[in-house]
This record gives structure tokens, C-alpha cells and sequence, in this order.
């Protein structure tokens, strides 16, 4: 196996090594997050969790269990780095990314710690490709302060029913409205857009929707620009958890299932638009 | 107005508006006593689009009382209503149209599957009534064929391809790409495809004639025909004069109105004998070209700015010179000048050339001028003018 030919002194060094039989598992997922060219990795005994940022407004996260991968080696409670989240994926993606049955890229991904590069061996056919991206400084991530106990309101629904809402939605609106309410309209989308406006409503005893929990009735608008890039996320769900909290952030959390069949959590947080007028 | 369409008839409606859309910008819609009425113009005036869905179409219809009431909009803002055409189908059960008179919303609801509600409000326009005069039933050559039969023809032309004749003899019928008299000859490729009267369901041709027409605007009408089965009629008469392409079921009723080229000076002359529906010969400036087909139009509904914009039988020409010095169809390419027929090149050669035919259709369109060259160029049918225009 040609992964595994790197002395045993080298492989003494890494404080992770991450090793995985397909590496669409984790390219896939890291795409769902892919808005913004700089990742905060932080990897803990659990598994690893990846960061992307933009304009301190948005946040996601992709959550890959340490269970998925084959091999998940990590010598210290916590490691961090951050690297650029295109490069990355470039290299993951090196031989084409073929979505062949039966090939499949498979990945042995090393860091030796800090001021060291994230080294990616991939092989694929026998051809092994060693790829070495420079980490940098890791940036503390934005704390959304986001917890449960503060949700006011939150739905889960079967992707299905909302990818068709993204997938017409005015992009010509500035802002996506999004209104929760124990009672009518329950749970709506709204865009206000050059040639009018337009609502999508979930009525809460949809078969699309799996939970329900309103507590209070809400409307917050979000900056269209900063959910777009969440329907990348929303494609490659097949739930989506949406909750909002007393001061109107917003968390969705998308369940996806990869190749194998596992589950791995993409979570986005926004923070609301200014406060809603009278309409 | 307060209208519901149900089941299938949803994705009927939904692809005749993206049919329209491959006419013009805007739609128009207007109901009526005997239904709704959707229309489109293209820019250039060249186009026309009508659908009229009789009340049966709907399961509700209800109309205002009183005075008409019609509007315009952007017709990708509707065609937004109905984006997924593909799912259409499948997820939506009943789509209410209903007009707010307050707010000046036009309020599409679509009620789809699994309880999900979509209500788009549009905002509208006050709008001229848009209406093309035509008459189909007077024309000397009529085919009736099966939408996959115009469909496979139209395949076989690529997709750049702008403009086909279509020659019929007594037996046959020609689909041929037309290609610009000034294009090099070198660089052409002709494409003809003869089909035989066997191929039609109906195939009445009392003249030869050839007719060239733009293909967009039937490559549209044959999505909708071909998504609701239903057959195309064409009538046609001679070079200049419009093609009518027609869909008709007991609920529905679908023309577009084309302008051909005419390619042969002779034309002009020839065409005021003809149609008993032309315009009095007393309207100079109402040259024979318009004749049997333009559009008339109604503003005592909205004296207002729409007025402008109004494609008008009557108006002074310079009212109606924007349209033809923008001529905005085409503006990608330079094909209005390949192809604006050599007559009027030497005609006035500081004009911006104009493809004929677009302009053949509507008055408005012409290329401006003083009335006093369009007369004589109407009584002479001598085409080229003196230097007048130039200065």
C-alpha cells in the first residue's frame, strides 16, 4: 500500500493523522462550506471541525466524526491550523474527482504540528500524489452564543421542501424574510424583490415537516447574500433543522449523508438584518 | 378578476407564458368576457403573442365588472411563478390568480403539494390594450401539421440560425434557412428539408409562395405545442405579409403573429389590391406594408405616459420613431445590416439599416422618415429617395 511507505519516524512526528478510504466523503462536505477561501480546522479526540467565516455575520461549520475516517490518530486534546479551503479542495479533488463507481480517491491527510503544513498523501489507480499546504495562524472563531436554551422557535423539514424554495427564490430581493409563529403562517419565507414580493409557507402539519416547536411568533430578515452560500449545504442534505433564538439569530443545521451512507452535520449562523419595520 | 387554474392546466398556462417570453419583455394580460387573454409584442413590434384561455379553462373565472381592466408586467417576474416547469407538474395542485385592487398586486397563489403555499404579488402596470389586427381565416395558404413534425423540422437547423423560408408547392413544403443576400456565400451552408403533404393533417395551398420568418418565435410556440399536443396551424399569404401560426383547443387559443421578409421590390406593389382589410389607401403614412395587419390600439383606458408606448395605427411619425432608431432586437449583431434589402440602402444610407421585415409589420416601426418620402415612396413604389433624409 503505497500510503503506508513513509518511515515510521515520520509518522512518529504527526500529532493528526486522518486517514480515509474515499476522500469524496470529505470533499463533499467541505464544498457545502466553501463561500469563503479561509478554514479554521480544529480537530479534537471526537473528530474534526471545520470554520468558515464572512464579514462576522455568517458562520459554518462542518462537523466530520472521528468514526467516519479509517484511521483518526490525534496526539494532543486539541489541534488547530487554518488553511485555504480552495487549495485544499483542489488537492482532494486532484485526480478530477472522479464520481466512478468502484474508484475513489483514498486520502491520508498529516500534521506535524504547529508552523508545519497540512501534508495529503492521495492515491488513486496506484498513482500517489503528496500535497503540501501551508497552515496558518488559526483565528478564533466568532462565538455565536448560540444555545439551545435560548431558541424561541424551531422546525425541522425534509430538505426536499426547501431546496425547491431556495432554488426559486427572487435573488433580486436584498434580504430573505423568514417568519415562525405558533400560529399562521407557522413558517414562511419571504423576498421582496424588483417585481413584487413573494411567500413560501410550511404549513407545521406538512408531511415535510418532521418537528414543529414555535414558541413565539418571529420575523427576522437575513441578508440573501450571506444565505446563498448555505444552499450549497442545503443540496446535499436530506434534513435541515431550522431555530432561531430570543435575539433573532439564526442556525440551520443540515443533516448529509455521504457515499457510505453516514452522517455528518453541516450548521450555518447568521445574524439578522436591522430590525423589521412596520409592514 | 379571480381565477383558478387547476391540475394540469397549470403547466398549460405556465408554458404559454414561457412561450411568450420568447416574444417580449413584457406581458400583457387582460381578462375578459370570454377569457384571459395574454399577449406579448416583441421590441421591434415585429412579434406578436396572443393566448386567450376561455373561461371553461379555469375553474373559477370571475371578472371585474365595469371597466376593462387591463395591465402589463414583466413577463421573467410571472415566468418566475412558474419556474421549475419541470416540477410544475408533479408539486402543484391549484394556482389561484387573483387580482388586488387596493394594493395594485396581481396575487399568484400556488397551492402545492404537502401543504406548501407560494404567493407571489406583482406589482403591474396600467397598460394600452394591445391587439393585433389579423385575419387568418382570408389567408390563400394553410398547413396543418403536428407540433413533432415542426419540431423535428426545426431541429435539423442549428440553433444560431435565425431566420427559414418556407416554400410550398402544390404537393410540398421546403424549410430552408435563409441566409442574407449580402452574407459570403463562401462561409454559407444551406439546409432544406422538403416535406410532403402527407406529413400535414391539413394542407391547403392556393398560391406558391415562399415566406421567411424568424424561427425564435416558432421554436416558442412549438414548446407549448408539443407540451400540450396540440397541432400548429400556419397561415400564410405572400413575401411581406404575415405569417399566423395558430394553436387551438376548445379551451384555448394560442397565434403569433410574424412578420416576413420581402425580399422582391415587386411585393409592394402587389399587396394593395389584395387584402380587403388594409388601410384605406388615403393614409399616406400608412404605407401599404402595414396593410392587412397592425396593431390597433385603445387609450382611453390610460391617456397617460403608457401612451407612448403604445403601438398605434394613427400616430404621427415621429411620435413612433424611438422604436424604429433603436430597432433593439438585434443589437448583438450587425445583422440589420447584412440585411436590409439594397433598395433602401441606396434609399438612405445615413439611416440605421433596417432589416425589412421587421419592420414590415407595424407601422411604428418603419424606418422614420417625413411623411411626404413615405408617400412617395407608397405612390411611386419607387424605393429610393432623394438625399432629403440625410439632411
Amino acid at each position: 500500500m503505497p500510503l503506508s511507505t513513509q518511515s515510521q519516524a515520520d509518522e512518529a512526528q504527526y500529532v493528526l493523522v486522518a486517514s480515509l478510504d474515499n476522500a469524496r466523503n470529505i470533499s463533499n462536505i467541505l464544498k457545502a462550506i466553501t463561500f469563503k477561501d479561509h478554514a479554521i480546522f480544529n480537530a479534537t479526540p471526537n473528530g474534526l471541525k471545520v470554520t468558515v467565516e464572512d464579514s462576522k455575520c455568517l458562520q459554518a461549520n462542518a462537523f466530520i466524526q472521528a468514526d467516519i475516517f479509517q484511521e483518526f490518530t490525534i496526539k494532543e486534546d486539541s489541534v488547530g491550523f487554518q488553511v485555504n479551503l480552495t487549495v485544499l479542495l483542489d488537492c482532494l479533488t486532484i485526480f478530477g474527482g472522479s464520481t466512478v463507481p468502484g474508484v475513489s480517491t483514498a486520502l491520508r491527510m498529516c500534521y506535524m504540528g504547529y508552523g508545519h503544513p497540512l501534508t495529503l498523501f492521495l492515491e488513486e489507480g496506484g498513482v500517489v500524489t503528496v500535497c503540501k499546504i501551508n497552515t496558518q495562524e488559526p483565528e478564533e472563531p466568532i462565538d455565536f452564543d448560540f444555545c439551545s436554551s435560548n431558541v424561541t422557535n424551531k422546525v425541522i423539514l425534509q430538505s426536499e421542501s426547501l431546496k425547491e424554495a431556495f432554488s426559486e427564490l427572487d435573488m433580486t430581493s436584498e434580504v430573505l424574510q423568514v417568519t415562525m409563529s405558533p400560529s399562521q403562517p407557522y413558517f414562511r419565507l419571504s423576498t421582496f424583490g424588483n417585481s413584487g414580493n413573494a411567500h413560501y409557507d410550511y404549513p407545521k402539519d406538512s408531511d415535510m415537516m418532521e418537528l414543529f416547536q414555535c414558541t413565539k411568533t418571529q420575523t427576522n430578515r437575513y441578508k440573501m447574500s450571506l444565505l446563498k452560500p448555505s444552499t450549497k449545504a442545503l443540496a446535499l442534505s436530506c434534513k435541515v433543522s431550522v431555530r432561531t433564538d430570543s435575539r433573532g439569530f439564526l442556525s440551520l443545521q443540515y443533516l448529509v449523508r455521504n457515499d457510505d451512507g453516514q452522517i455528518c452535520f453541516v450548521e450555518y449562523y447568521c445574524c439578522p438584518d436591522e430590525e423589521v419595520g412596520e409592514d | 378578476m379571480d381565477c383558478v387554474v387547476t391540475g394540469g392546466n397549470v403547466k398549460v398556462l405556465a408554458k404559454a407564458i414561457h412561450s411568450l417570453s420568447r416574444i417580449g419583455d413584457e406581458l400583457y394580460l387582460e381578462p375578459q368576457e370570454d377569457g384571459l387573454t395574454l399577449r406579448s409584442v416583441n421590441s421591434s413590434r415585429s412579434a406578436y403573442a396572443c393566448f386567450l384561455f376561455a373561461p371553461l379553462f379555469f375553474s373559477r373565472y370571475a371578472i371585474p365588472n365595469g371597466h376593462g381592466f387591463r395591465c402589463k408586467m414583466a413577463i421573467k417576474s410571472v415566468q418566475a411563478v412558474f419556474r421549475s416547469l419541470a416540477s410544475l407538474e408533479k408539486t402543484v395542485e391549484k394556482c389561484h390568480i387573483e387580482l388586488d385592487g387596493d394594493k395594485n398586486r396581481l396575487t399568484f397563489t400556488l397551492h402545492c403539494k404537502h401543504g406548501l403555499l407560494k404567493t407571489h404579488n406583482l406589482s403591474f402596470q396600467d397598460s394600452e390594450s394591445l391587439q393585433a389586427v389579423f385575419d387568418k381565416d382570408s389567408s390563400t395558404n394553410v398547413l396543418k401539421a403536428q407540433p413533432r413534425v415542426l419540431a423535428d423540422t426545426v431541429l435539423n437547423f442549428p440553433p444560431s440560425l435565425e431566420e427559414v423560408t418556407v416554400t410550398v408547392s402544390d404537393e410540398r413544403v421546403w424549410f430552408r434557412n435563409h441566409v442574407d443576400q449580402e452574407a459570403e456565400l463562401s462561409k454559407a451552408m444551406l439546409t432544406e428539408l422538403c416535406l410532403s403533404s402527407d406529413e400535414f393533417d391539413h394542407f391547403a395551398v392556393r398560391a406558391q409562395t415562399s415566406v421567411t420568418f424568424c424561427l425564435k418565435e416558432l421554436r416558442g410556440l412549438l414548446v407549448f405545442a408539443e407540451s400540450t399536443g396540440l397541432p400548429i396551424s400556419m397561415y400564410f399569404d405572400e413575401p411581406g405579409s404575415p405569417v399566423v401560426l395558430s394553436v387551438t383547443d376548445s379551451v384555448l387559443d394560442g397565434n403569433f403573429v410574424l412578420a416576413t421578409l420581402s425580399d422582391e421590390p415587386c411585393v409592394r406593389q402587389k399587396n394593395p389590391q389584395r387584402a380587403g382589410t388594409s388601410p384605406p389607401p388615403s393614409d399616406d403614412f400608412m404605407n401599404d406594408e402595414l396593410e392587412s395587419c397592425l396593431i390597433a390600439m385603445d387609450n382611453s383606458m390610460a391617456p397617460g405616459p403608457s401612451v407612448t408606448e403604445a403601438v398605434s395605427a394613427a400616430p404621427p411619425r415621429h411620435a413612433v420613431s424611438p422604436p424604429a432608431k433603436a430597432d433593439p432586437r438585434r443589437t448583438t449583431n450587425s445583422e440589420p445590416e447584412e440585411e436590409s434589402g439594397e433598395e433602401e440602402e441606396e434609399e438612405d444610407p445615413g439611416r440605421p439599416p433596417n432589416k425589412k421585415f421587421r419592420s414590415l409589420f407595424f407601422g411604428s416601426v418603419y424606418p422614420t422618415g417625413s411623411p411626404l418620402s413615405n408617400r412617395t415612396m407608397a405612390s411611386q413604389k419607387v424605393l429610393a429617395s432623394d438625399s432629403e433624409d440625410d439632411t
